[in-house]
């Protein structure tokens, strides 16, 4: 059991996501950065979409009332295990009663606590994952309150002697800060003014504070389209780049709506999605138009990172 | 009808694009490619989402490449159309509605806007077939066609902050039902004592793209009947 003593700015259970249902309107939810998700499991010794804590900001205070063996990687906050520094980017045992909290982050957004047998949240449409707009999965559909108490899923029993790991500095990504995403043209780039595509790939966009799970609105250079903005009511998906009639664009994020109706221009490439989901208002965002083939070599580079880290890091087996 | 357009969204996505319109015959395609799919059972492919005249397909491209899967798309695309009896084929859901008073604070607006009398609204709108031609916006909402020009009136100027969920409201030419009390700008003229989003139920969802809802007016008796049954069912299920 895991008791929350302060939630930190907003505290969610997120997974891999809930697939299958956006043909009823229900967005995918999941973790913002899946890099880090991925990551902190397969460092706790979980698979790696197990459900973990996601903190955005600011990450609040934690007792564990039973001993876990946990990991935490994204935006630092600075985490404490008894007062003592945690690090980032490391998986540690956690004695029982101990308090792990965090601060503030000074730069990225989201850090990411999973722990060895999971956040037992109960499976909702297939996913643990928290969608709060619908109030659905997760802790209660809602974010953590202080007073909160989690519960660990089944795991290894662990013991205080279970080791410390770090991730290898070369596979620690950047967080944080100005980032540069690489986007495939389309679904409907074919609405835009020549002029209004080259100002999209040419120019600097800032983070406003109109930014959350949902979307990330952005703030630049007009982006002209040929005619109309709008158009017929589509899908959309994580990664599209709406651009409504004020010509400034919209990046969705993992808690989209699932459909919308505006233009839009481009797609984020999957792997890069996690670069704006650790940026935060005020960072500059610029747009590089990418060919399919290298969206796919991204993609493949991401999958053979879990599969090193996975194999240079077995399970945690019993412990002490 | 006009060529299919094939569109990259994203190196995981596609969209099969057949129209630029609003229209139920443009839509059947959609359905038909959306249940072929899911009929062929591609590995790779994740899941697929119907709008008016689009497929989105979401797939994982290192399992099923693009160049692999836009001629499994066209394979299905040229499979000669069996129609089916019902024409879309998906279900046709009743919703009983309680039309006025509280619950449908804008019908006298609709009526007066339209010079129709709050019997002729109701009368109009419960005589219609609409069909669902796809959910999106909040989980369960369905974008409902073939509403009578007749009865279309502008939004709210200011949205509500609250509509209660199962609302039934009229926006331009629209109509629709609130699955999810949430803030909203379109005209209420009753409420639907079904649910049409429960995670409890074991259809979470009510309506499914491709079917076809027809309004019933129920009075006030029978619409807290219905109320009560699904509090029963949802008590039954919390007691198990």
């Amino acid at each position: 059991m895991i008791a929350v003593l302060a939630s930190g700015f907003l505290t969610t259970v997120q997974d891999e996501g809930r697939r299958g249902y956006r043909a009823f309107g229900m967005p995918w939810a999941g973790a913002m950065d899946r890099y880090a998700l991925a990551v902190a499991n397969l460092l706790a010794g979980n698979p790696p979409g197990a459900a973990v804590l996601e903190m955005t900001l600011s990450g609040g205070s934690l007792r564990f009332e039973e001993a876990a063996y946990a990991a935490l990687c994204g935006a630092d906050m600075g985490a404490a295990l008894e007062g003592a520094p945690a690090g980032n980017w490391v998986a540690f045992p956690i004695a029982s009663g101990a308090t792990l909290s965090f601060g503030t982050a000074a730069r990225g957004c989201r850090a990411y606590l999973a722990v060895l047998g999971g956040i037992d949240a109960p499976v909702v449409l297939g996913s643990r994952s928290t969608y709060t707009r619908a109030g659905v999965g997760g802790f209660g559909g809602r974010a953590l309150a202080g007073g909160d108490t989690l519960r660990i899923g089944p795991a290894p029993a662990v013991g205080r002697f279970s080791p410390r790991r770090s991730l290898p500095a070369a596979l620690v990504p950047p967080c944080g800060g100005d980032v540069r995403l690489r986007v495939l043209a389309g679904p409907q780039e074919d609405m835009f003014a020549s002029d209004g595509i080259a100002t999209f790939f040419s120019s600097a966009y800032t983070v406003t504070d109109r930014n959350d799970r949902m979307g990330y609105r952005l703030e630049g250079p007009a982006i002209r389209h040929n005619g109309e903005a709008d158009i017929i009511t589509d899908a959309l998906a994580p990664g599209a780049v709406q651009v409504p009639g004020d010509g400034m664009p919209i990046v969705m994020m993992a808690d989209c709506q699932t459909s919308g109706g505006y233009a839009k221009i481009g797609t984020v490439i999957g792997p890069d999605l996690r670069l704006l989901a650790q940026s935060r208002r005020g960072d500059s965002v610029h747009f590089l138009h990418c060919p399919e083939e290298e969206a796919i070599t991204a993609l493949r580079e991401e999958r053979a990172a879990y599969a090193a880290i996975k194999e240079r890091f077995p399970d945690v087996g019993g412990g002490g | 009808m006009g060529a299919v357009r094939m569109l990259v969204a994203g190196e995981q996505g596609l969209v099969v694009e057949f129209g630029n319109a609003i229209d139920p015959a443009v839509n059947a395609r959609v359905h038909r490619l959306a249940r072929a799919l899911a009929t062929r059972g591609l590995e790779g492919v994740i899941e697929s989402i119907p709008t008016y005249r689009s497929l989105l397909v979401l797939f994982d491209p290192l399992v099923l490449p693009r160049e692999r899967l836009v001629p499994e798309v066209e394979a299905l695309l040229s499979i000669p159309v069996v129609e089916e009896a019902s024409g879309a084929g998906g279900n046709t859901v009743e919703l009983p509605v309680l039309y006025g008073g509280e619950f449908g604070p804008d019908l006298a607006f609709i009526a007066r806007h339209n010079g129709l009398s709050t019997e002729e609204v109701i009368a109009i709108h419960s005589s219609s077939s609409y069909l669902v031609y796809m959910l999106g916006f909040t989980p369960g909402f369905p974008y409902l066609g073939g509403m009578s020009s007749r009865l279309a009136a502008p939004r709210l100027l200011s949205p509500r902050g609250k509509v209660p969920s199962g609302s039934v409201g009229i926006a331009g030419s629209q109509t629709g039902v609130y699955p999810l009390e949430s803030p909203g700008g379109w005209r209420l003229i009753g409420r639907t004592p079904l649910r049409l989003f429960d995670l409890e139920a074991g259809r979470p969802f009510l309506l499914a793209p491709g079917d076809v809802v027809r309004f019933r007016p129920v009075d006030e008796e029978e619409y807290w009947a219905y109320l009560q049954v699904e509090e029963i069912r949802a008590f039954e299920r919390r007691g198990r």
